[in-house]
């Protein structure tokens, strides 16, 4: 492992990651690389017919050219309901490859059997998101490689400008014909949009489709067009209904959380942010302020433009309402998402491409007023973190995140504390975000505006919320919880790095050391 | 005999403890916070054990992040249960250095109930800026937690912010609940006492003599209010002289649920089956000088029922309502709220009083009619309401 140096959010960072070279982080839009996009291999149409379809998951890793360190990409619109990632690494264990670098769009607790692959050294190590037991393998520096964290726009910022070479791509989709052209919105395994598949389906040298709802052509609308298709192999089952979209999407019913999601509606009126776009998450508090907000709404009479998902029954119930313009949809939640998106034409399915591009002409997180999120930790500086935990353990992926923190109101928003811990720190344990980013924390405890929003500052004075500064949070919290212990890591062993959405090394994740 | 004590519980710690031979006591800890306070929880408990002056204890601790007032109420009572006889307290650091004395008729538009043995809710009560919140020991406490609560109770009133909310516990009927008052008097953190079920003038008055004696024995000048909750027929047929028992009676209020049961009907939305006794319960308060404050409303999901049960109370002449959720606070705070018009009629009538006055005239009008003193009386109770809520003259304009 290479020296650790210094960057701008003051984090030791590594030069070289899994022997490649890395560009640390330089600021906020400082970084811009130049010359010419990556690009998959050159196919020609004479390779091709009009039947793709091969037997089985295997044959088709074959006939791609599966080796030893080659890179795998998938997409995670299944969510924990996917049946597809942990078959995949079966398959490639029993073809007897190793070393796979794996780079899904995200992980969930599902996918836990994959333990065994990076145990074995099947998986060399993963880019993308590491959670739940994935994440403990990780944090205690278990895994053959070092874990690259990116954001959904990260992800396809690396496929673009050759950070990431995905050799072989995956595309697990609801409805697919022989073609390959494929959706999310049809089928016994639908999930919606299937935007993060299409840097999979763009950049990687080759491309799979594995579906369980095979139709004759064309499979319309193909959101995944059949001509960045390799192959197509048809399978039992790809997901679980109830876990790709649970429709257990609900309001918190907490009062603390309800009454965080009161101040946050109250903050936009007052901040003079009512009326403008939003994005809302499927969050209890998500969920909640955006009831208060569309009250408000209501009684000014104003509408939204827009408004990002993931969508829900209640963004679709706005929509129909005419509250909102626009639904513009990365991902769906729930059931009634998948529908509306099916057949309002209103309700439009965004990729990471458009939403969160960095290497993009404008993209769509910028045209975001405001954006209403969580994290684990914020620090005296407003730098936030969502990645671990504060003794140290990856927890989350970063998902769109990082990308939506460029609308102009960027609030945070959760419990001062969470089951004893507080969430604002004397220093975050990852950074995430650069304190620059954040606009406002909101807890039940008290509202802190970053003082270089004195723009905001200016107009909620008088207000009846509880305004105070971040110092002030921080202090209320430990004295309701008391100080916590320092975490125990290896402060010279990384066993991850974060990436800002440029690409750069934001932070570096450390060994947390086993206890017996 | 080994023993339980606590619950498995978000922001809570479930005990075993155990006697076995003399010799150092032994912590066994378990928590979600393990990695952050792993080791300040067991010295917790260790130096509680020490506190405690016991041998050869060995205590197994399942915590969900219970805060320390939490765990040393866990302690104490798994001690007590554990060791007959064991009498000494494990107190948290108080949170407040003094707090001035509630007066009898402060606003008590809302009371929020907690459970007596749940301590996640009562650290964001204040939050929700009831008038005053409740902590229960009866019946949100199961009778086997009896004792576990009422430490737990004692704990929250010494480590627990309450804010500007008038704190009240209502206790076990008596005469049990006598036994649970010490542990609350002494941390001189309670001003009010509920007493449900209160049927007889005499008790209550009992009651009173019992906390003002115990006071002046500590040297606390402390005046604890008493409010009766009156849930059967007899209690309503002596509303009047309940009220009038002492003069530490605060308020009276009503309990809908055992009250129907007494007098063998269903409790119903509209309440028909105890509108003559909210009534009675509303006379016999006022009788006595108190106001009456009204039961709970227990569908919390029925945003629209509790405003008009608000409404109808007030149209009866309650003064207060119970509430059983923090959504409901607000609802009752903004149902509460006079009307612009009655307001600035009032406002009108107060400066006609204050122009007689100036006049030397007994006789008050506004425009074309007259005053009658009852009627003014109305109107600076108004006046004073809406002062609270911030109205003003004119109305606000911005």
């Amino acid at each position: 492992m290479s020296d650790l140096i210094l960057n701008a959010v003051g984090r030791r960072v590594p030069l070289e990651v899994n022997g490649k070279p890395q560009t640390i982080f330089q600021g906020v839009g400082a970084y811009r690389p130049t010359g010419p996009k990556a690009a998959p291999r050159i196919p020609s149409n004479a390779d091709y017919g009009t039947d793709k379809r091969l037997r089985s998951l295997r044959e088709a890793l074959e006939k791609c050219g599966l080796r030893d360190g080659m890179t795998i990409g998938i997409h995670h619109h299944f969510r924990d309901g996917d049946l597809t990632v942990v078959p995949l690494f079966d398959t490639i264990a029993e073809m007897g490859f190793k070393d796979i670098t794996f780079a899904p769009s995200a992980l969930f607790p599902t996918h836990e059997p994959l333990i065994r692959h990076l145990e074995s050294g099947v998986i060399h190590h993963i880019e993308g998101s590491m959670n739940g037991p994935i994440g403990r393998f990780c944090t205690h520096g278990r895994m053959k490689g070092t874990g690259i964290l990116r954001s959904h726009g990260g992800r396809w910022q690396a496929a673009q400008d050759g950070e990431l070479k995905i050799d072989i791509g995956l595309i697990p989709a609801p409805s697919a014909d022989s073609m390959g052209n494929a959706n999310g919105v049809n089928g016994p395994s639908a999930c919606g949009p299937l935007g993060f598949a299409l840097t999979d389906a763009t950049f990687a040298d080759r491309v799979i489709v594995l579906t369980d709802h095979l139709v004759p052509f064309p499979n319309v609308p193909w959101e995944i067009p059949g001509m960045l298709v390799d192959y197509v192999v048809e399978v039992e089952k790809i997901g679980i209904p109830e876990k790709i979209v649970s429709g257990t999407t609900r309001i918190t019913k907490s009062p603390t959380r309800l009454l965080i999601a009161e101040y946050i509606a109250q903050f936009i009126e007052e901040a003079g942010y009512l009326g403008r776009s939003f994005q809302a998450g499927a969050g209890g508090i998500s969920l909640a302020f955006v009831q208060y907000m569309a009250q408000r709404m209501r009684a000014a009479g104003v509408k939204a433009p827009f408004a990002r998902g993931g969508s829900t029954k209640y963004l679709v119930d706005l929509l129909n309402e005419g509250l909102i313009g626009y639904i513009l949809d990365g991902q769906s939640f729930d059931l009634d998402g998948v529908k509306s998106l099916r057949d309002n034409p209103k309700h439009i399915s965004t990729s990471p491409f458009t939403s969160y591009n960095y290497h993009s002409k404008g993209n769509i997180a910028q045209h975001v007023g405001t954006a209403v999120l969580g994290a684990t930790e914020v620090d005296l500086q407003f730098r936030a973190n969502v990645v671990s935990h504060s003794d140290g353990y990856l927890l989350h992926g970063i998902g769109g995140w990082q990308n939506t923190l460029d609308a102009d109101l960027t609030i945070l928003a959760f419990p001062l504390f969470r089951g004893r811990i507080p969430i604002i720190v004397e220093e975050v344990t990852t950074v995430c975000a650069p304190g620059e980013m954040i606009d406002v924390v909101i807890t039940e405890r008290g509202i802190a505006v970053n003082p270089l929003r004195q723009d905001l500052l200016d107009r909620l004075k008088g207000s009846s919320l509880p305004i105070v500064t971040i110092e002030e949070l921080r202090r209320k919290a430990l004295q309701l919880c008391g100080a916590p212990d320092a975490p125990v890591r290896d402060m010279e062993t990384p066993v991850a790095i974060v990436k800002w959405v440029d690409g750069t090394v934001l932070d570096t994740v450390f060994k947390v050391p086993e206890r017996e | 005999m080994p023993v339980a004590v606590g619950r498995d519980a978000k922001e809570d710690i479930l005990l075993h403890l155990e006697q076995v031979d003399a010799g150092a006591n032994t912590v066994y800890l378990e928590s979600s916070v393990q990695n952050l306070y792993g080791r300040h929880i067991r010295e917790l408990l260790e130096d509680g054990l020490g506190d405690a002056k016991v041998e050869g204890v060995t205590v197994r601790a399942k915590d969900t992040g219970a805060l320390d007032w939490v765990i040393l109420a866990r302690l104490e009572a798994g001690l007590r249960r554990l060791l007959p006889g064991f009498k000494t307290r494990l107190l948290p650091e108080r949170a407040w250095e003094y707090r001035p004395q509630v007066p009898k008729d402060r606003w008590r538009r809302s009371r929020l109930y907690l459970p007596g043995n749940q301590p996640d809710l009562m650290v964001c009560a204040a939050l929700f800026q009831p008038d005053g919140v409740i902590l229960d020991l009866e019946d949100s406490v199961a009778p086997s937690e009896k004792d576990a609560a009422r430490i737990l109770v004692r704990n929250a009133l010494l480590a627990v912010d309450f804010g500007p909310c008038e704190r009240m516990v209502r206790v076990n009927q008596l005469p049990d609940g006598l036994y649970d008052l010490p542990d609350l008097l002494d941390t001189d953190g309670v001003d009010t006492i509920l007493l449900p079920k209160a049927q007889r003038a005499e008790e209550v008055g009992q009651v009173a003599q019992f906390i003002k004696e115990y006071n002046t024995r500590w040297g606390s000048a402390r005046r604890v209010w008493l409010m009766p909750i009156l849930e059967d027929a007899m209690g309503i047929l002596k509303s009047y002289e309940i009220a009038a028992s002492c003069d530490e009676v605060c308020a009276l209020t009503f309990g809908a649920e055992d009250f129907t049961r007494d007098i063998g009907a269903q409790r119903t939305k509209e309440g028909r089956e105890s509108f003559t006794a909210r009534c009675m319960l509303v006379m016999g308060a006022r009788a006595a000088g108190v106001p009456p404050i009204d039961t709970v409303y227990s569908d919390v999901d029925d945003e629209a029922g509790l405003v008009a049960s608000v409404k109808e109370a007030i149209a009866l002449g309650f003064e207060g309502k119970g509430c059983i959720h923090p959504r409901q606070v607000r609802l009752i705070h903004d149902a509460f709220r006079p009307e612009e018009k009655e307001f600035q009629w009032a406002v009108k009538v107060k400066r006609a009083m204050e122009e007689a006055h100036a006049r030397g005239q007994g006789v008050v009008a506004v425009g074309s009619k007259m005053i009658d003193p009852p009627v003014a009386a109305r109107a600076l109770k108004t006046l004073k309401m809406g002062e609270f809520y911030g109205m003003k003259e004119g109305g606000n304009h911005e």
